[in-house]
């Protein structure tokens, strides 16, 4: 199943690179440099929403005491870390030109930076326990303390940031151009399946390390090719 | 639109292109992490496995 | 402990929950001052760091009163934080801890009542050193009262938010970083409204918005903090 996932995710990258890049029109305002949009946000939502799928994962495992659920959610940290800092990244970079600084204490750049430090914080406390039972229930909590810690994180980062410099810019209030638009949701769907893609192979590789004294385990092994991977 | 004008992007060139190359960058880099990953516990079964056959 | 108390509906531990409540409290307390020094070391802690800010930037009067809140809000929780790893720890490696689990009234009231405990040992201190330390950031009269409110507001919450950091490192290596690594992000909603309040003051405006909200995430803090370090600590301790 995963070739599928993988195959479709980078034909859907090519194609919504294409589509950004040549069917997307300039931006009035913001000229070629709004062409960040296409990457940084759907990043920035596909990290909060890695966030809150791990905290449903962590839920059910703690809840029905599944260890699958478990591991998906460990499977799941390290890429939606990876989407916080590539967000935070994308977001830098497309301020500088906007915004002209290259950090700007903005509520969502801001609450985006307290993300990963919760991320940062489930993967350290995850590892930093060595009994695995208690490492992935210990940090399932956590997953579950942040998830419902986010807005509240987010409304109070917005009341202070709008104490000091009033109304930042809203980028998503302007009508887009259709395509722009579409080029905007293929990249979603693209980054979407490269992060099921990424979860459902590292989850492999979870599943091996955690079962490899099973016995299942010894005959698959025969199987095992090195790369292992049918990309 | 040539080549050259498509990198400057109107003078934004450095903006675009690196947070894409970033963007690059971190994925090639998370295939590397869960492959390398991968091999790391395959080569471990197969030790244990090579241990308990001739135990 | 006086007969009275105990005639509420006393389960098979002969203690009602108030009364186990107030026992916990006391318990701690008295450990707490027994090792007076480290009741001292949080709040030393608090009084160099806040003393460290003029230092690095500058005499300058007007600079310091701008920056007055959030340092000394900053330097409360850093010293909150400092206190967190010997909550459990103490009972963790006496085995203390494990009776306490199997006690037959809940074990959220038990673990408020060290959350307290722990807040008086070390968030009061705080709270009755911040406005010394607030004259040598030369704030104003107004200030400093709101600085005493928002701090006895914020201090409990961090205590408690903090037990449930320590609970869930218990008995690892390298737990004090851990902890504040966890524990700090989930703070940062009380340090701006803490410091926002004192802020609004002194520029005049009135900090009802800020206090209302900081009560608020007392209150919630209060209700679910206990329970879920209660499960922190089951999942710890198994």
């Amino acid at each position: 199943m995963i070739p599928w996932f993988a195959a479709s995710s980078a034909l859907l990258f090519i194609l919504g690179l294409y589509m950004g890049f040549f069917v997307a029109p300039t931006d009035v305002q913001q000229s070629e440099a709004y062409r960040i949009m296409f990457i940084h946000v759907p990043v920035s939502i596909l990290s909060m929403l890695i966030y809150l799928i791990m905290a449903g994962y962590a839920a059910l495992g703690l809840i029905f005491n599944t260890r699958l659920s478990a591991m998906m959610a460990n499977a799941l940290a390290p890429t939606g870390a990876l989407f916080a800092f590539l967000s935070l990244w994308t977001g830098a970079l497309w301020g500088k030109p906007m915004w002209g600084a290259w950090w700007v204490w903005d509520a969502r750049l801001t609450s985006e930076l307290i993300l990963l430090f919760l991320y940062l914080g489930f993967i350290a406390l995850h590892a930093s326990i060595d009994d695995p039972r208690r490492a992935d229930r210990a940090s399932a909590l956590l997953a579950i303390i942040g998830s419902v810690n986010v807005p509240i994180i987010y409304f109070s980062v917005q009341w202070w940031n709008t104490l000091h410099q009033g109304a930042t810019i809203k980028l998503t209030g302007t009508s887009m151009h259709v395509a722009m638009q579409q080029s905007l949701l293929v990249m979603f769907l693209a980054c979407w399946l490269y992060v099921i893609t990424m979860a459902l192979l590292r989850v492999r590789s979870i599943i091996l390390e955690r079962e490899r004294n099973n016995q299942w385990v010894m005959e698959l092994t025969e199987t095992l090719s090195p790369r292992g991977m049918k990309l | 639109m040539n080549w050259s004008e498509f990198f400057a992007m109107k003078g934004y060139g450095l903006y675009v292109w690196g947070s894409y190359g970033m963007a690059m960058l971190v994925f090639i880099i998370e295939i590397a992490m869960v492959r390398h990953r991968r091999t790391l516990i395959v080569q471990r079964l197969r030790q244990m496995r090579d241990a308990a056959s001739n135990v | 402990m006086n007969q009275k108390s105990v005639e509420g509906p006393s389960l098979a531990g002969g203690l009602s929950l108030t009364g186990l409540f107030v026992l916990i409290i006391r318990r701690d307390l008295v450990l707490a001052m027994r090792r007076r020094a480290d009741v001292l070391t949080t709040l030393i802690f608090f009084v160099i760091v806040v003393t460290l800010f003029p230092l690095g930037v500058g005499p300058e009067l007007n600079m310091l009163r701008t920056m007055a809140p959030g340092t000394l809000w900053v330097a409360a929780l850093l010293a909150s934080m400092l206190s967190l790893g010997r909550l459990f720890s103490a009972d963790y490696l006496d085995g203390t801890l494990e009776q306490m689990l199997l006690v037959p009234q809940s074990l959220s009231a038990l673990v408020l009542g060290k959350m307290i405990a722990h807040w008086m040992a070390s968030g009061l201190p705080l709270v009755l050193m911040a406005p010394v330390l607030g004259l040598q950031f030369d704030m104003p009269a107004e200030a400093l009262w709101m600085l005493i409110l928002t701090l006895l507001l914020g201090t409990p919450i961090l205590s408690m938010i903090g037990a449930i950091g320590a609970a869930l490192t218990l008995g690892l290596r390298g737990g004090g970083v851990l902890v504040s690594l966890l524990v700090l992000p989930l703070c940062i909603p009380v340090l701006v409204f803490g410091a926002g309040a004192v802020e609004a003051i002194t520029s005049g405006m009135s900090a009802a918005a800020h206090l209302s909200l900081l009560g608020a995430l007392l209150l919630l803090a209060l209700v679910f903090t206990p329970w879920v370090t209660a499960m922190a600590l089951r999942i710890s301790m198994e």
